[in-house]
């Protein structure tokens, strides 16, 4: 049984391209058979995340219009042998591909992985649909910011109205000694807000840049915070029952300190 | 020395709260897709409809909309100069 789903947040720049390389190549690296589908045509990134940007000869525009056959169009990356990559067209915009194609398209890639896993272009409009058509569950991600969960509001709104019920929330980029001085929204403030359920929490981390800037997943990194969130989520997303990780770490003295003089 | 306190702990003061009630109001609006011009114009309407009746002042009605938790709520501060005699009463 496979599952197609679609990562998405609305605003940009909020984390959706890493998330689904990360999502990725952490079920890859459980053993899974999956395919990353990079939707946001024109502004492709997915392949550079990934570090496969040299190996790219054909792209989705170029199977969904038939110039080649959908085996032609897939990369097999690096390290992991079932992590697979479509990449999204360069040259073309959001229009050369129809919600139509993208369901057939989905339908293609189940029959050979286990997991269709589709980064969505920021927006609400064409690219937005186009990604979201033959998806079967939604994440959403976003950060402790008005301007992004706003969006993700949004997002939830039409997701809910293209019958894709119950999306997973992931926050990301949250900074938990900003949440301890009461000058960022809490976990629990962005959830009250959006009420939906949470499938994890990223915090910010040096990792994913440095990672980033080697075309390498940071899920893979078995020492850093970022990693071990990620690696919770794709666990999650196999439907085991993983607690929430304790994100207070540069913390403990205040921590203490505060429950003994008793302000919390 | 106790505000210091707070304010090292982070106790109410921080700006997550500003955060948070600029976010719940801008939701209020974006879910029931309610603008502040169509705000505006049920307004204009208001006072067109009331003034029949009593002496208000424009320039100090309020209109807005309100959540607390699944429910929404028009909210309108009118304050009255006087009453009207209405004609025949």
């Amino acid at each position: 049984m496979s599952e197609v789903i679609v990562v998405t947040s609305g605003k940009g720049g909020v984390g959706k391209t890493t998330t689904t390389a990360n999502i990725g190549t952490g079920l890859a690296a459980k053993g899974y058979k999956v395919v990353l589908v990079d939707a946001d045509i024109g502004l492709r990134n997915l392949d550079v995340v990934l570090g496969l940007e040299n190996r790219i000869v054909y792209d989705i525009v170029d199977v969904t219009s038939g110039n080649c056959r959908l085996r032609q169009a897939l990369i097999k990356d690096k390290r992991l042998d079932g992590l697979h990559l479509l990449p999204a067209a360069q040259t073309k915009d959001k229009t050369a591909v129809s919600p139509d194609q993208m369901r057939d398209l989905c339908e293609e890639l189940k029959k050979e992985f286990e997991f269709v896993i589709i980064d969505c272009p920021a927006g609400i409009e064409q690219g937005f649909r186009n990604a979201i058509a033959g998806a079967e569950k939604a994440v959403v991600v976003t950060t402790p910011e008005v301007s992004a969960v706003r969006d993700a509001d949004r997002i939830i709104g039409l997701l809910e109205a293209a019958e894709l019920r119950e999306p997973k929330l992931i926050i990301n980029r949250i900074r938990p000694r900003m949440v301890r001085q009461g000058d960022m929204m809490s976990i629990e403030d962005i959830i009250d807000i959006l009420a939906v359920d949470l499938l994890g929490v990223i915090p910010e981390d040096e990792m994913i840049v440095i990672t980033t800037n080697r075309g390498e997943a940071v899920v893979l990194d078995q020492n850093s915070k970022s990693g071990q969130a990620y690696r919770n989520i794709t666990r999650r997303i196999l439907n085991e029952d993983v607690p929430m990780m304790n994100l207070e770490d540069e913390g403990g003295f205040f921590k203490r300190f505060k429950k003994i003089i008793g302000l919390k | 020395m106790l505000e210091f306190l707070s304010k090292l702990f982070g106790r109410d003061s921080g700006s997550k709260n500003i955060a948070k009630e600029r976010l719940r109001l801008v939701l209020v609006h974006d879910r029931t897709s309610i603008s502040p011009q169509l705000l505006e114009t049920l307004k204009i309407d208001l006072i067109k409809v009331i003034s029949n009746y009593m002496d208000i002042d424009e320039k100090a009605l309020e209109v807005s909309l309100d959540s607390k938790g699944n429910t929404v709520a028009l909210v309108a501060n009118i304050p009255v100069k006087g009453m009207k005699r209405v004609a025949g009463a």
